[in-house]
């Protein structure tokens, strides 16, 4: 099994879709080096645009250029891009702007930067705008697939792609279909749900949970959220487990409460991730473990469940 | 191919089409009740000047190719850019009855998705000049030789992101994109030179590497001077200061901050109607 950071993924990933689609353009504010949009840079100079730290700009411009037939990828860290939500919420959610949003340094998992660097609420941000495909990749198959299909998607999305390194889960880039939750493990009563990051976590929780037999799902599309999934979940599952590397106010797990709340889910939804509070400097080891959301730390609070 | 040149209206017509948009920008404030008419009176003989002198467009049909673009980034001034649209047939006269009205095409600002012709969704200032230049960077990719004309207001530009994109448009070199500033010298809380005072404008936009032009936004010799003398940039994106007088036209609103955001009452409009009358523009 190898391991890759899923930024370097889209690096790899867009330089190469560059090469079949002529109207792919990347945009960048002074990042491209950590964003990796510096491949597609290196490839296709004519069709960059460094826009400098300046990154309501560089969303306003990738508007107009989405508005004149071109497919723009917007780079910058998560937290940075959704950060200048008015221009996103006008310049491309009302606008109905073909624009890719790009925001890498998902989470805590961002490391020794500590918390100016990391996108924490950025999905709860975009989950807030009507027709924003929300998309959180765990892995270097999954990710390549979520760049193909925001390449080809007609409408704004966000991809949420992080700085450290994820173990390879998906054999197959086939495995991602946009707003389909993937069924990793099937269970019998108890289901955990990761998202991005905390996908690899989940699932290393569930060896150790195997006289349990949980569920083990990657929800990479956080919005449209996979509702029919998460209705089948309720239908069989005592406990639902959400487990994200953002602040559980507005991420994966409010999605989740959102659709249980229309089934009258008769269970338990446990909600690990960040606990609606700020992030600090760490290895992204420590800061899991820490902030309640490393596979030990979900073993323990799934034992806690009757 | 399809070709659909600049009408090149005279002076003298383009008065006379200021004019008739300045009666319904009015009357479809006063039938709305609500809306914006010290903007859009400063706005409407730059306006007039672009549609109806200066642009290439074909009014039947708003996606075509080799367009010029004009994005409205003061969203506000909207009832100017309706007015033209109608006068130039491409939306229905009728519809301006429609202004601000429920399941109306006529939003309060502008909306891209359910009017054509308009370019950027805009009224939350200070984004229309990225989204300007986001469409003169793609007609340069395309090797269109077409033009993009941004307006923005005066409050408008004390907004950080107008700055950020008057930075970037020269560094990419687009003599494609010009930007006009309606400098009428008001908004809500008071004279812009009190609120957050913007001087010396001119200087503040050479100084990022436009090529600056300050004329009075009224004349329209001035104006089409201006945009001619624009087309002949090599690297540089223009800008247009344009020296303008709020609710200009109607002597009641002339520089009053008041009716920034207020619609006439009947008896109001008709008070302006009878100010302009033809010839008095």
């Amino acid at each position: 099994m190898g391991a890759k950071a899923t930024r370097d993924s889209f690096g790899e990933a867009i330089r190469d879709l560059g090469k079949e689609n002529p109207s792919i353009v990347v945009l960048d504010a002074d990042l491209s080096v950590s964003t990796k949009s510096v491949n597609f840079a290196k490839a296709f100079p004519e069709r960059f645009f460094q826009m400098g730290i300046a990154e309501a700009n560089m969303i306003g411009t990738a508007a107009g250029l989405s508005f004149t037939g071109m497919v723009p990828f917007c780079c910058s860290f998560g937290c940075f891009l959704t950060g200048k939500y008015e221009t996103i919420r006008v310049s491309v959610g009302y606008s109905r702007a073909n624009v890719k949003l790009v925001g890498t340094h998902a989470g805590l998992g961002t490391g020794e930067d500590g918390y100016t660097q990391m996108g924490t609420e950025d999905m709860n941000l975009m989950r807030g705008l009507p027709g924003m495909v929300v998309l959180n990749p765990s892995d270097d198959k999954t990710t390549r697939a979520a760049v193909k299909f925001a390449a080809q998607h007609t409408g704004p999305v966000y991809l949420r792609l992080t700085r450290q390194k994820l173990p390879d889960v998906h054999a197959s880039e086939a495995d991602f279909q946009m707003g389909r939750g993937i069924v990793l493990k099937t269970g019998t009563d108890i289901a955990l749900i990761g998202t991005g990051s905390t996908v690899s976590e989940v699932l290393k929780a569930s060896e150790k949970l195997k006289s349990r037999n949980p569920w083990v799902i990657d929800m990479h599309t956080i919005k449209p959220i996979d509702g029919a999934l998460i209705k089948k979940l309720a239908a069989t599952c005592k406990h639902i487990i959400t487990v994200e590397d953002h602040n559980v106010v507005g991420g994966l797990g409010s999605a989740v409460a959102e659709v249980l709340s229309e089934v009258g889910f008769p269970g338990k939804l446990l909600r690990l991730g960040v606990q609606d509070t700020y992030g600090e400097s760490g290895l992204p080891d420590e800061l899991y473990e820490k902030y309640g959301f490393s596979s030990e730390k979900i073993v323990e609070r799934v034992g806690e469940l009757a | 191919m399809s070709n659909f040149p600049p009408l090149k209206l005279s002076v003298d017509e383009l008065k006379a089409v200021s004019l008739e948009c300045r009666r319904d920008i009015l009357t479809m404030l006063e039938k709305a009740q609500s809306g914006h008419p010290g903007g859009s009176l400063s706005a409407i003989d730059l306006v007039t000047a672009l549609f109806f002198h200066e642009m290439r467009m074909d009014p039947k049909n708003s996606q075509w190719e080799d367009r010029d673009r004009f994005v409205l980034s003061k969203g506000h001034g909207v009832p100017a850019l309706y007015a033209v649209l109608a006068k130039r047939g491409a939306i229905p006269h009728a519809d301006l009855a429609t202004l601000r009205r429920i399941n109306s095409r006529l939003q309060g600002h502008p909306d891209r998705v359910l009017l054509p012709f308009v370019e950027a969704s805009t009224g939350s200032l200070g984004q229309g000049l990225s989204i300007a230049q986001g469409i003169a960077l793609a007609l340069k990719l395309q090797k269109k030789s077409s033009r993009v004309f941004c307006l923005m207001g005066d409050g408008e530009t004390q907004e950080g992101q107008v700055w950020e994109t008057a930075m970037s448009a020269p560094k990419f070199r687009l003599n494609n994109l010009v930007a006009i500033l309606d400098n009428n010298n008001g908004q809500i809380d008071g004279h812009v030179t009190e609120v957050m005072d913007l001087e010396p404008i001119a200087e503040k936009w050479r100084a990022f590497n436009w090529a600056v032009q300050e004329i009075n936004g009224h004349s329209f010799p001035e104006i089409i001077a201006a945009l001619e003398k624009s087309r002949t940039e090599k690297e540089k994106p223009t800008l247009i200061l344009a020296r303008t007088v709020k609710g200009k036209g109607v002597s009641f609103m002339e520089n009053q901050i008041g009716w920034h955001g207020v619609a006439p009452n009947a008896e109001e409009l008709k008070k302006a109607l009878q100010e302009l009358q033809g010839g008095k523009s």
